[in-house]
């Protein structure tokens, strides 16, 4: 049976309470009648046999591009770039798709008999990557085989010797760029593109960037005119990078981009329920359910995070294209939505999610206030296309704790930039004009991202930046369950139950307000009419 | 102020009754009783989801139910070797010899089957429940553990327990009777290519008055597809075993008559070739009451009687029935309508005094 396409469902008196995620825990909880649930497809079938996928992607290139045989011959320099932990999410099972094709790409260069090749992690601001991390990506013979000699190395944004400019958009933003990625005969790129929003020119224009080229997007004045940035066609973020990467193929830099797309199957059998639709729970599910709730209840925070980041995801690959980079984007963009795209009538007076344990930034890690506020406010509020979910003036109603727990190892400046920042200022402009500089260029935070495992000084901020299209459209925010401190530090309102949070809401929006709820995970993207 | 005499007695019953309760003997529940499945259940019952089922939103269209009896009934399992085993021992030891004893039949025309390559079709006519169980346990040795047999997928098959007995003791495969149906065709079809004989009685259902149903075209049809012979089969005096509306057995002495196989013809549609298929069990039926030349000699006349008796009112085609063989029965007058010369009826049972 073919799988089921996305589903809205109009809440009546016999539907079941819904589920909602609050971090490592979740609940069930009645919807009003006459609210909507938004539930993503179901998992696309899997290409049957994906090395033979790849090899038939890479030796049949898309738009201006050669096959990649033909681009390979010896005494060439060849750099492979591939993106870093922030995908897939969960990460999934092994093996990991950029181990799949990286594997290929080598293969094809070793026939070649290419002997400079170099892998770069295209991390561009984020944390680097642990070593069992990178193994589990690409696999333990290609990390045995380059890393020892130093040839697998991690993107530093803050390198100068390792970084290149190669000149100014005609918007005069600065394109500077990984230098040997920028040197090298071939600069093959192995991207996932797990949300409309990765791949294309951004691959490379932001992965393998500088903070300097980075900061002509990453601002608020780009995000709030970004709308979404899900939809490549009305999101000045990815104006921005086509005018980078244009200029990047422009100043000779050879790029054979390689873009996979993966299904929806997001959880393992054991937490499969918490993609089904609750309906359809079978007995099996229900256990399921009451087990891992009542458990996750009792047990500490620390502990049901480890148990969560331990999940690996059975994602399996739905495509794989490769070529020129817009021609490959175009099909994986294609791709991306008819995994994702469900279509939904109209706006809503108020939208609700239950925020889950991971996001982009937080894998292995916590997921700190700052990166509650960007996944609800950043991510899930910005998975639409035409029109945003909620209506402009709306509420956003999420549920998570929210503690004020900080990875200090992953998270240094969030640290700071909650105590400094969000106390004085919650407005993006605001805090972009008096702290973001002295965030992004503090020596200890730079020297943390360079030799630690931290994410850059500046990270806190475009976090927070990536709120600023939602804190300019909505009319408040509320959280569910959140320390109620930590919440009122964001800037947003606290309540304890659902009911109390709708009750807030109404005097808000009005007293017969119109309720959308988005059921992610799995993601899905809402095609807003 | 001392209680009353009322106030008192209540104390001393409330007493009580909490001493007995302690005991398990009062009016409330006791551990035992607490703990049963009635109450379990109950507890159950009051329960809402995610501890009970979760209940359909009305918004939502319910898919059709997944069907797995009737015609959707899987009896790959029944076709398993050691299901097989199981079933030859049941068939050769508690069904045959049952069989021997109730029906005690005459076996005809088995020279018919000499040389005959498995896997055939047997076509019979279908007058009792004993029919399957009887012409199973008549077919010779390499046939009869090799066998399927066509059930009504809405009589055999509408309840679990039902399928798993008839598919293990009969090797039924479920057949859909009111319609044509692709999936019971393709499945009957796949099992002759396999070497499965198949058993089926071509009238779609036991005979409601003792006399034969038109032959349906399903033994024609997967004969033609496959390219298999079919093997007419008679069964007589059947009917009196366990017809339908009765359910308890009554012996008899009963005739299994054997024809020789036929081919579908080149070219043949499974239409005509039902025709032929019936015409065949009808010479078998009037050699039954005749003799082989004469009925021989019928068929090339084409005066052979119809399997499914006279044109005449119910009554009449029920008086023009060969009585069982222990009724007490008198020869009646000269025959007008064309009925069997030597028919019989019964007289009427006599009042007991």
């Amino acid at each position: 049976m073919s799988p089921r396409p996305g589903f809205v469902l109009d809440v009546d008196s016999s539907t079941p309470p819904t589920l909602f995620w609050r971090g490592e825990r979740f609940s069930l909880e009645k919807l009003p009648e006459g609210s909507r649930v938004i539930y993503a497809p179901e998992p696309l079938e899997p290409l049957k046999d994906p090395v033979a996928a790849i090899r038939h992607a890479l030796t049949h290139p898309v738009g201006d591009q050669k096959p990649l045989p033909d681009l390979l011959f010896p005494g060439m320099k060849l750099t492979i770039a591939f993106d870093d932990i922030s995908l897939p999410l969960p990460p999934m099972e092994r093996p990991d798709i950029r181990q799949m094709v990286i594997e290929q790409v080598l293969d094809m260069a070793a026939t070649a008999g290419v002997d400079d090749v170099e892998l770069i992690v295209a991390l561009a601001l984020h944390r680097r990557m642990t070593e069992p991390e990178l193994r589990h990506a690409i696999g333990d013979r290609v990390y045995d085989a380059f890393a020892p000699n130093g040839l697998l190395t991690q993107h530093d944004a803050e390198d100068p010797d390792a970084l290149t400019h190669l000149g100014l958009t005609d918007q005069g933003e600065d394109v500077e760029i990984n230098k040997r990625a920028a040197e090298s005969d071939l600069l093959v790129y192995v991207n996932i593109n797990l949300v409309a929003m990765d791949g294309g020119h951004k691959s490379v224009a932001t992965g393998l960037a500088s903070y300097k080229s980075l900061l002509h997007h990453h601002n608020p004045a780009t995000m709030v005119a970004s709308k979404s940035f899900m939809d490549q066609h009305r999101s000045e973020l990815h104006s921005a990078n086509w005018r980078m990467g244009r200029l990047i193929k422009e100043s000779g830099v050879n790029i054979f981009q390689i873009e996979t797309t993966l299904n929806n199957d997001t959880f393992p059998e054991a937490f499969s329920f918490l993609q089904k639709r609750e309906w359809e729970w079978k007995a099996r599910d229900r256990v399921n359910y009451l087990a891992s709730a009542a458990a996750l209840n009792r047990t500490p925070p620390r502990v049901a995070r480890g148990i969560f980041h331990n999940i690996k995801a059975p994602h399996r690959m739905t495509s794989v294209q490769a070529g020129e980079v817009e021609a490959v984007h175009k099909i994986t963009t294609e791709n991306v939505w008819a995994q994702q795209g469900v279509e939904v009538e109209g706006q809503t007076d108020i939208l609700t999610m239950g925020l889950p344990y991971i996001s982009p930034y937080n894998v292995n890690s916590i997921l700190n206030p700052i990166l509650v506020a960007c996944l609800g406010l950043g991510y899930f509020f910005n998975l639409y296309r035409g029109k945003p979910l909620v209506r402009e003036g709306g509420v956003l109603i999420m549920t998570h704790p929210t503690t004020p727990d900080f990875n200090p190892v992953h998270h240094p400046s969030y640290i700071d930039f909650f105590e400094q920042v969000l106390t004085e200022t919650t407005d993006p402009v605001v805090m972009s004009e008096q702290f973001e500089e002295a965030f992004a260029t503090d020596p200890w935070y730079r020297h943390l991202y360079r030799t630690g495992h931290a994410y850059h000084g500046v990270h806190p901020f475009y976090m927070w930046y990536w709120c600023a299209h939602a804190l300019n459209h909505l009319g408040a925010v509320i959280i569910v369950g959140g320390d109620a401190k930590t919440v009122h530090r964001l800037g947003f309102r606290s309540a304890t139950t659902l009911t109390d949070a709708l009750e807030m809401a109404r005097d808000v929006v009005g007293p017969s307000p119109s309720l959308t709820h988005i059921h992610t995970p799995p993601i899905l993207m809402a095609d807003v009419k | 102020m001392s209680p009353t005499k009322g106030t008192a007695n209540s104390l001393r019953s409330r007493r009580a009754v909490r001493e007995e309760s302690a005991l398990g003997f009062g009016d409330g529940p006791g551990p035992l009783e607490r703990f049963s499945p009635r109450r379990l259940t109950t507890w159950v019952g009051r329960q809402r989801f995610p501890l009970a089922a979760p209940t359909w939103p009305g918004t939502v269209v319910r898919p059709a139910p997944k069907h797995t009896l009737g015609v959707d009934y899987d009896t790959a399992w029944s076709r398993r070797y050691p299901v097989r085993l199981a079933r030859a021992v049941v068939l050769d030891n508690i069904t045959r010899p049952l069989a021997r004893v109730v029906a005690s039949p005459e076996i005809r025309g088995e020279d018919a089957l000499v040389g005959l390559e498995a896997p055939v079709i047997f076509a019979a006519n279908h007058a009792s429940h004993l029919d399957t169980p009887l012409l199973l346990s008549c077919l010779p040795n390499r046939f009869r553990h090799r066998t399927i047999v066509a059930a009504a997928a809405d009589y055999f098959f509408d309840r679990r327990w039902k399928a798993i007995a008839w598919s293990f003791f009969l090797a039924a495969i479920p057949i859909e009777r009111a319609k044509v149906n692709r999936r019971s065709a393709a499945v009957a079809a796949e099992l002759l290519e396999d070497e499965w004989n198949l058993v089926i009685f071509p009238e779609g259902g036991r005979s409601p008055d003792g006399w034969a149903q038109p032959f349906r075209g399903g033994a024609a049809y997967l004969a033609v597809r496959t390219g298999r012979p079919v093997v007419p089969v008679h069964l007589a005096n059947t009917r009196h075993i366990l017809p339908k509306g009765r359910t308890a057995l009554r012996p008899t002495h009963t005739t299994v008559t054997f024809g020789q196989p036929l081919w579908p013809g080149e070219g043949e549609d499974s239409r005509k070739f039902s025709l032929r298929i019936e015409a065949a069990v009808a010479v078998l039926a009037n050699e039954e009451t005749t003799d082989w030349w004469t009925a021989r000699k019928a068929a090339a006349d084409g005066t052979t009687p119809s399997l499914q008796g006279p044109d005449v009112a119910t009554w009449r085609r029920s008086w023009a029935l060969e009585p069982h063989p222990g009724d007490r029965v008198e020869t009646t007058g000269p025959n007008e309508d064309g009925l069997k010369p030597d028919s019989r009826r019964p007289t009427w049972p006599k009042r007991p005094s």
